[in-house]
């Protein structure tokens, strides 16, 4: 027989909803296409409704994903570094198809690979950087610690498949977050393949939600939903970003806005993008009159 | 009392195929707009809010009747829940905390929820209740007994604390994740039926499965058939395992369709539900406000 002759299996794009890979409950998909227009997949065309399904799905991991030791969080964040390793022929690939140069793919793919790793690091790490113990004029100890926001529904930078995805969920998941996240609308195959990566990587499911679809339509529910406690918008588009602050001010969600960003450079990873997505809580703890030498009694 | 009792070990069998799929068609229709809106606040109307935990506290009972009586102030015009179900010990607790504002009280009675001791031990605790103001009372069946064929002991017994419940109202509870076939599931609907039971109720909560829509729709269909046989209406109330409003819909579609528009209040329907109400008020908030809510926005029992 012929080698040409085998027929070609083809992937189905599906979304990534709590661990799970349903296909839409709208049943809508759209075709992903490259610059010339050939179609590369049929994807799918996520709802409102996927989204109300995701954020339950990551309301639902919350606690689990925050209460877990830092340690174990980065821990987890290599281990999706292992086995982004292991599939990166794949991800080159659709790159690849995706317009990129082999070249500029890999340089795409290794990048992602290494910015895991370094928030792998960072994850039992930023506390110590970003805490303090705050001089006060009473007898308290009065300290400031991060805690993680909760449910971050942020839409991935929309000029990459896959390092703009990585660099905004990492910092997001590091610090204690679960997220949804809509993938790049017109470059989605990355995300989808990403979602599997995820799910091979003792990831909880729920940690990160994947959608995939049209921006627009599903921007308003990322900043109204009142379960999601901060959107992450990436894009310089100022009437998305004004209704995001709109809509946003209903349940006072924080909104995390990264305009101008090369996702593709080093400069774009840091442990402010992790303190980015926590919120600092300060406590006074009453003591003794410390230092004076007198005793207050 | 009702005359030619039937003979219960030929109670009918059931076509489980047949249950499960015409189950399933229930879930399949679409109520949107209006018509979700006062689906759902009918549901609300149909709540027996329940607490039946060995911790619970007189503050935690008043509190919840308290939710029983304000379920969600900032949504004008809203309906109460139909009942408030505690154990025999919060009676006096609920009652005095619900006062005058029509929402009745449900006891759990008869060594709930196992009812393994004795008959008058069941009928003194039925009895406690009732004088500590219950409106209602919920019995388990003895379905050690009931596993043993001995039909008639759990018949006298329903009677018994049918008497003893004087103008209260009585549920049965079936227990059906115990009793292990729609068959026994049927048998049990019609003993109860013809013992006295003013509800049927599929179980106490505290194993799982607990309700289910076919199980459910078999003591529908029971209760239909007791209605054309003698002409009395018998009410139901699936409990446990109903957390979701979207659920509680589907199963007010299956009322209206196996016993119509007249079982369609809380007079012969209930829900016994804790977390539900919550995610009916949610929904609710939904189709007012066009955003999806949050948990944290709304009252924690």
């Amino acid at each position: 027989m012929a080698t040409n002759s085998r027929l070609e299996v083809l992937k189905t794009y599906k979304i990534y909803i709590g661990g799970q890979f349903p296909r839409t409950e709208s049943g809508r998909t759209y075709i992903a296409t490259n610059a010339k227009g050939d179609s590369l997949a049929n994807v799918c065309l996520s709802s409102r409704k996927d989204f109300r399904d995701a954020v339950g799905s990551a309301r639902g991991a919350f606690g689990g994903w925050s209460g877990r030791a830092a340690f174990n969080r980065g821990q987890i964040l290599y281990r999706i570094a292992e086995m982004l390793e292991g599939r990166k022929a794949q991800f080159i690939e659709e790159l690849m198809k995706q317009d990129a140069t082999k070249v500029n793919a890999e340089k795409e793919v290794n990048l992602s690979i290494e910015r895991l790793i370094y928030y792998s690091g960072w994850c039992d790490k930023y506390q110590q950087i970003f805490s303090s113990v705050n001089p006060v004029a009473s007898s308290h100890f009065n300290f400031s610690v991060l805690e993680p926001m909760g449910v971050v529904a942020a839409i991935a930078p929309q000029d990459t498949s896959l390092i703009g995805l990585v660099s905004i969920m990492a910092p997001i998941i590091a610090g204690g977050n679960t997220c949804v996240i809509s993938a790049s609308e017109t470059k989605p195959l990355c995300a989808v393949t990403f979602a599997e990566v995820l799910n091979s990587s003792d990831l909880p499911g729920g940690v990160v939600n994947i959608l995939t679809g049209k921006v627009a339509e599903l921007l308003p529910f990322f900043a109204d939903h009142m379960d999601v406690n901060a959107t992450c918008y990436s894009e310089k588009d100022a009437a998305s970003i004004k209704m995001i602050k709109e809509k946003a001010a209903l349940n006072v969600k924080r909104v995390i806005l990264y305009e101008n960003k090369k996702w593709i450079t080093v400069e774009t990873q840091s442990p402010y993008f992790i303190n980015d997505f926590q919120e600092v809580k300060t406590t006074w703890h009453p003591i003794e009159n410390i230092g004076g030498g007198k005793v207050g009694y | 009392m009702i005359k030619n009792i039937p003979d219960f070990t030929i109670s009918p069998r059931i076509d489980q195929v047949g249950i499960e799929e015409r189950a399933s068609r229930f879930t399949k229709r679409s109520i949107k707009n209006e018509t979700k809106i006062n689906g759902l606040k009918l549901a609300l109307n149909m709540i027996d809010l329940t607490t039946l935990e060995g911790k619970d506290t007189d503050g935690k009972v008043m509190q919840l009747c308290y939710k029983a009586k304000h379920l969600h102030d900032s949504y004008p015009g809203l309906p109460t829940v139909a009942a408030v179900c505690v154990y025999p010990s919060m009676v006096g607790v609920a009652k005095k905390a619900l006062g005058d504002s029509g929402v009745k009280v449900a006891s759990v009675a008869t060594a709930f929820p196992s009812g393994q001791s004795t008959r008058d031990i069941k009928l003194r605790d039925t009895k406690f209740a009732v004088s500590q103001g219950a409106d209602e009372i919920d019995m388990v069946i003895s379905r050690g007994k009931f596993h043993q064929g001995e039909y008639n002991f759990v018949f006298d017994e329903i009677a018994a604390i049918k008497q003893a419940c004087g103008n209260a109202r009585l549920k049965v509870i079936l227990e059906t994740g115990e009793l292990g076939s729609y068959d026994k599931v049927r048998k049990a609907s019609d003993i109860a039926m013809y013992a006295g039971a003013d509800f049927i109720k599929t179980s106490t909560g505290k194993i799982s499965p607990a309700a289910t829509m076919p199980v459910t729709l078999v003591m529908l269909e029971a209760i239909r058939d007791f209605y054309y046989k003698t002409g009395k209406k018998i009410a139901m109330k699936p409990a446990g395992g109903i957390s979701k409003a979207k659920l509680a819909l589907h199963y007010l579609v299956m009322l209206n369709e196996v016993l119509g528009e007249e079982w369609m209040n809380n007079e012969w329907f209930r829900f016994g539900a804790s977390s539900l109400a919550n995610d009916i008020l949610m929904q609710l908030m939904k189709q007012k406000t066009g955003v999806y809510q949050s948990a944290d926005y709304f009252s924690n029992d």
